[in-house]
């Protein structure tokens, strides 16, 4: 295995003001959230421009980046002293974060354009821009900043954003519960990160990350500064961070409801960049998690379990932007898999996610598209032979779906394949599972294609579908040109992997593509058989308008697997338990002794206050008293 | 000695933004007396304004163009980097007071009517407002500026006088509410001559154990002269009391809720932020530089006059119901964090450290100060400023953005994260700590975890409660004073983020410590 390199200081260039990525957006949203309703008119189009100046600027410093030899490819930006002794402000520019803000400002501008039309009718465009703009700068700083603490800050910001575009139309009361849900399941593992970092802060006396590098790690673990039941609780709660975030089991239940928020932060938010920011950590982190084979053996196992239920979730879902959410819970659990594969799995994992990212927005960007012409449905039993009326959405987002299948060549055949062997070399159940999902994603999106382009049209009576103005489909074209050629490009010839290597570090032998191995023919199979099924029962045979109650598997996913159920049964009930005995204890009990300490407080407040009594002559006496007692005791110590 | 005296030297250069600002004091006494009424403001806001940038910008190029090692004006007062850097903040403060003075609901049209009578209407009715302010506010600067740079004991009490007089005078000027204003005048003006007296007294102490009022003699002294110690004892601790009396630490605090209530508030923004600074540095100045080898004797009392001030400025907090009241007890507790930073003496590494977190916070607690006053300034109701915090109640559904921008100061008083409060408060107890003070550092968080409560309640009265239905208008704000709102926020969220820029300052005003 080879580690990664050192970080080595920067200026100048490009990559010296590469903290402007962060700075343009940040300074875009204070912009239209402070210019308020005199910014309406061009408050978009300056939004825009920011996103795709610092799109420009990850360009360059991007290829600034490729211009170094290949160990120097590590280079850290001091920006300013934060918290003095802790935490200083500054930017890490390698492959990694590099590929991550080529990707946020990428597709962020894409999404950013195509809601020009999105949104063109709704009269808090201008709020809706600023909060993009808000996420990107956050997205950014998240995955940019060269510690953990300026880490955190993106994390929380990222979550901000996210809130509040969830809640965007926060008139409707489903969106603003969904929004409060996705912050309270966050908040969970928030404080796993924050307790993490603190962790990391007492074991190690510091937040940067090249001070927490593998080699950093393995040698405080000889030396005995940190114990292994550190490392590994280290290693437990940033994974309790990423399944926040990144709606892993167990704290997956928020993103299904998140679909509230308008479609291109669907696309944006919860699909392409912020729920990856999980996986980012995960990475990022490497030189903890190699060092607690315990904490990766759970990411690993994390990982599949969740690739395995969004899958099933997404099969029973009618709503078709809940069956992307499914989806992309799914596709997230195969790079968190491959994550905790260590570094055979790092370049597999963000490799995954850079071609999901694309595709996974290309489809939610048409399914928005498909909402747009059928008067916002997102029933897929009231679609239906839309292919002929929208033929530009509906080929991108059979583009999308060919990739994300993982059909030869797209791709997604090259990134889920690789993820598939690298898991089958290190057990061979967690590849057999791996394939399993892979065969259940060809079912769920094979029917979410028929039933929303082919067969009988089911539409309402009201809805004249059209197609899409090109601001909105243009991006569409633009992601699946991604979603066909990516996956070859970043795969083959281990691209991505050498690239990353610096940063990440990589294994000693680098893993050959095989075009037809053993698991990658069953996958194959499994996916032609899921995609087959998926036909018989919904492409050639009649829609219900209204769902059948189904089998007992059908309920079970249709409940997102009880997900809510369990959460409701586990932490909600025995919480408002917990509440109300809490509260009872507290009437009784403890009320007695912080209304005692309160009312003391209160009450010394109230008794002294008749000190202050507005006459002159005693606060003179009270001076008097004062310089006395002052001066008496300097007497005293002066004499001691 | 046969009676020639030679003409002192005065290094003109280096106390350049002191001549200045004095100069157009009297510049301004003279527009009051040869200039016609309807044309005075008009000539008073540009020049105190332009003054005080005028000033400000000679302070930085006097920072650029190195310092003299010794002090100036035959050692008289000394122009160092912490009197740079308080000159710097002190100017820029003045500045920003100015445009929230330049309100003309702030100021009584005709100080010397008895309030009530047919005097008063028809000075009302005239529609002019007092103008004597602008050159009383310059004189009052100037006296700022010199108290913290005063390098012996008759300059800085001179100074003190300087300062403190037109203060007095400027407290008792507010339109609405004039017995209360005046009593706060009379008050203010009653206690601080005892406080002076106490000074004095201590000075002349000092004197007669040392044989001179130069800090720098006063503190080779203490090596030299062994005997007396009940003289220097006690002038310690009469000059302490008149320099706790300026910064309101307890058991001195009486007069600051009083004052700071009665007084136009937009005196008040200056008063709470600016003489602070200003006594901060002289306190510093006499104990580091005058009484610095006798830290072992004060610091004991010290401590305890930080842990009362801390507590009591908390505590009686809690219990008022005056906006103006509170954030006056507020501004106690504060003052009771800063004395924490001043006892943290030792090395002159750890010198330098707390010097330059007590500058950080005093310039981070200033910006601050004066936005919160000036939100104070546009609730308003038909008797004037709505002073009482009932009537704040449901302020953030009538003006969202006020109320936001009120929540947000008031945040970074308690030191909430990502504001300068928390920077303040961090580098002064992380100094504390450094430098032994382990103990009033507890304190001082616990104090802050009391005071955090009331400063969250009023967010809870402005955000979570239904509006009176009569409740307060809010006024609409001239421009200055929305843009004294948006700069001091503006400073509040920079600092918060950004600090290092004035970190690195203060480090440098701070690293050679004061010259003597």
């Amino acid at each position: 295995m080879e580690s990664p390199a050192e970080i080595i200081q920067h200026s100048g260039g490009v990559i010296g003001v590469s903290w402007l990525m962060i700075a343009l957006p940040l300074l875009g949203a204070a912009i239209l959230l402070l210019g308020g309703r005199r910014t309406d008119r061009w408050g978009h189009r300056l939004a825009i421009g920011m996103s795709v100046t610092a799109f420009l600027i990850a360009v360059i410093s991007f290829f600034e980046l490729l211009g170094l030899p290949e160990d120097e490819r590590r280079r850290a930006i001091a920006l300013y002293r934060f918290i003095p002794g802790m935490a200083d402000m500054g930017v890490l520019i390698d492959p990694l974060s590099i590929s991550f803000a080529l990707l946020i400002t990428g597709v962020g501008s894409l999404i950013h354009i195509y809601s020009i039309g999105y949104m063109a009718h709704d009269p808090d465009r201008r709020r809706f821009f600023s909060y993009l703009n808000l996420f990107v700068a956050a997205m950014l700083l998240l995955v940019l900043a060269d510690n953990y603490v300026g880490l955190f800050i993106g994390w929380e910001g990222v979550g901000l954003a996210s809130y509040l575009l969830i809640g965007f139309w926060q008139f409707k009361p489903s969106a603003a519960t969904a929004a409060k849900k996705a912050f309270i399941v966050n908040r969970v593992g928030d404080f796993g990160l924050l307790i993490a970092i603190f962790t990391v802060w007492t074991g190690f006396g510091s937040v940067a990350f090249d001070k927490l590098s593998g080699t950093a790690v393995g040698e405080a673990l000889k030396t005995g500064q940190v114990s292994q039941g550190s490392l590994t609780a280290i290693g437990l709660l940033l994974l309790l961070g990423a399944c926040g975030k990144s709606a892993q089991l167990p704290l997956q239940s928020w993103l299904l409801d998140a679909m509230e928020g308008p479609t291109p932060v669907s696309a944006l938010i919860h699909a392409a960049t912020m729920v990856t920011a999980g996986v980012y950590l995960v990475v990022r982190s490497g030189g903890f998690f190699e060092a607690a084979p315990t904490a990766q053996l759970v990411v690993t196992i994390v990982g599949v379990v969740t690739l395995l239920a969004g899958a099933i979730i997404g099969c029973a879902k009618d709503d078709i932007k809940k069956g992307l959410a499914g989806s992309t819970m799914s596709q997230i659990g195969y790079m968190m898999l491959a994550a905790g594969l260590g570094p055979v799995g790092y370049a597999f994992a963000i490799a995954h996610l850079i071609t999901h990212g694309f595709f996974k927005a290309n489809m939610f960007l048409g399914a928005g598209s498909v909402m747009h012409a059928m008067n916002d449905e997102v029933d897929m039993r009231r679609y239906g032979g839309l292919y002929p009326v929208m033929k530009v959405t509906a080929i991108t987002f059979i583009i999308g779906y060919l990739a994300i299948i993982g059909f030869p060549l797209l791709s997604g055949y090259f990134t889920k394949d690789g993820i598939i062997e690298a898991a089958m070399e290190h057990s061979s159940v967690l590849g057999w599972l791996a394939v399993l999902g892979a065969g259940i994603t060809g079912f769920y999106m094979s029917r979410m294609i028929f039933m929303t382009f082919f067969g009988g049209r089911r539409w309402a009576d009201d809805a004249h579908p059209h197609e899409s103005p090109s601001v909105m489909t243009v991006p569409l074209i633009v992601l699946s040109v991604g979603s066909v050629f990516l996956g070859a490009f970043l795969i083959l010839g281990n691209r991505l992997m050498l690239f990353l290597a610096p940063a990440v570090g990589r294994p000693e032998e680098l893993p050959a593509f095989h075009a037809f191995s053993g698991p990658g023919l069953a996958t194959l199979v499994l996916v032609a058989a899921g995609a087959a099924f998926a036909w018989v029962r919904y492409g050639a045979a009649e829609v219900p308008l209204v769902a059948p109650r189904g089998s007992f598997l059908t309920a079970f996913a249709r409940r997102d697997l009880y997900g809510d159920a369990l959460n409701e049964a586990l932490f909600m009930r025995p919480g408002q338990w917990l509440t109300r005995i809490a509260v009872f204890f507290d009437n009784r009990g403890i009320d007695g002794l912080v209304n005692g300490l309160a009312a003391a407080i209160g009450g010394t407040s109230g008794r002294l206050r008749r000190v202050q009594t507005g006459y002159v002559r005693s606060y003179a006496l009270s001076i008097l008293f004062g310089a006395a007692v002052v001066v008496g005791a300097l007497l005293y110590v002066g004499n001691m | 000695m046969n009676g020639t005296i030679n003409a002192p030297s005065i290094e003109y250069a280096q106390l350049f933004p002191v001549l200045v600002v004095f100069a157009a004091a009297i510049a301004g006494v003279l527009v009051e007396a040869f200039a016609p009424r309807h044309l005075r403001k008009s000539i008073h806001v540009p020049l105190t304004l332009l003054t005080l940038a005028g000033a400000f910008i000679a302070t930085v190029v006097t920072a650029l163009g190195g310092l003299p090692a010794t002090p100036v004006a035959m050692g008289a007062i000394a122009v160092d980097g912490p009197s740079l850097f308080i000159w710097g903040v002190i100017l820029f403060l003045a500045f920003i007071s100015t445009l929230l003075i330049n309100d003309d609901e702030q100021f009584v049209a005709q100080a010397a009517a008895v309030p009530g009578s047919a005097d008063e209407e028809d000075a009302v009715r005239s529609g002019f407002a007092q103008t004597e302010v602008y050159p009383l506010l310059l004189f009052a600067v100037g006296g700022m500026l010199l108290f913290p740079a005063a390098n012996d004991l008759l300059m800085m009490f001179v100074a003190l006088e300087v300062m403190s007089l037109p203060l007095y005078l400027l407290c008792g000027l507010a339109r609405r509410r004039r017995l209360l204003s005046q009593e706060a005048s009379v008050k203010y003006f009653l206690l601080g001559a005892f406080s002076s007296a106490f000074f004095l007294y201590g000075m002349a102490l000092l004197y007669g154990y040392a044989g001179s009022v130069d800090l720098k003699a006063i503190g080779q002294a203490l090596a030299t002269v062994s005997n007396q110690e009940t003289l220097l004892l006690v002038g310690m601790g009469m000059i302490g009391v008149g320099l706790l009396f300026k910064i309101g630490a307890a058991p001195f605090q009486a007069w600051k809720p009083d004052v700071y209530q009665g007084a136009p508030t937009a005196v008040t923004a200056l008063m709470a932020s600016t003489v602070l600074v200003a006594a901060f540095g002289a306190v510093l100045r006499v104990f580091w530089v005058a009484l610095g080898n006798l830290d072992w004797d004060w610091r004991p009392v010290m401590w305890g006059v930080a842990i009362l001030t801390m507590i009591a400025g908390a505590i009686l907090a809690i219990t008022q119901t005056d906006i103006k009241r509170m954030l006056a007890y507020s501004s106690i507790a504060h003052t009771g964090f800063l004395l924490t930073g001043v006892v943290a003496t030792g090395a002159a590494e750890q010198n330098s450290k707390a010097l330059s977190a007590l500058l950080f916070y005093l310039a981070a607690y200033g910006f601050t100060t004066i936005g919160a006053f000036a939100v104070v300034t546009m609730v308003r109701d038909a008797g004037g400023e709505a002073g009482h915090l009932s009537r704040w109640a449901g302020l953030g559904k009538r003006a969202p953005l006020l109320a936001g921008v009120f929540a947000f100061f008031l945040l970074a008083f308690a030191g909430i994260p990502l504001t300068s409060g928390f920077f303040g408060k961090y580098a002064v107890f992380t100094a504390a700590v450094g430098g032994g003070a382990l103990p009033l550092v507890v304190v001082g968080a616990v104090s802050s975890a009391i005071a955090a409560f009331f400063y969250v309640r009023v967010i809870v009265l402005m955000f979570f409660n239904e509006p009176a239905a009569d409740g307060p208008s809010i006024a609409a704000p001239t421009t200055a004073t929305s843009a004294v709102v948006a700069l001091a926020a503006a400073v509040t969220v920079v600092l918060g983020v950004f600090p290092q820029p004035v970190l690195t300052l203060a480090d440098q005003a701070a690293s050679v410590l004061f010259i003597r």
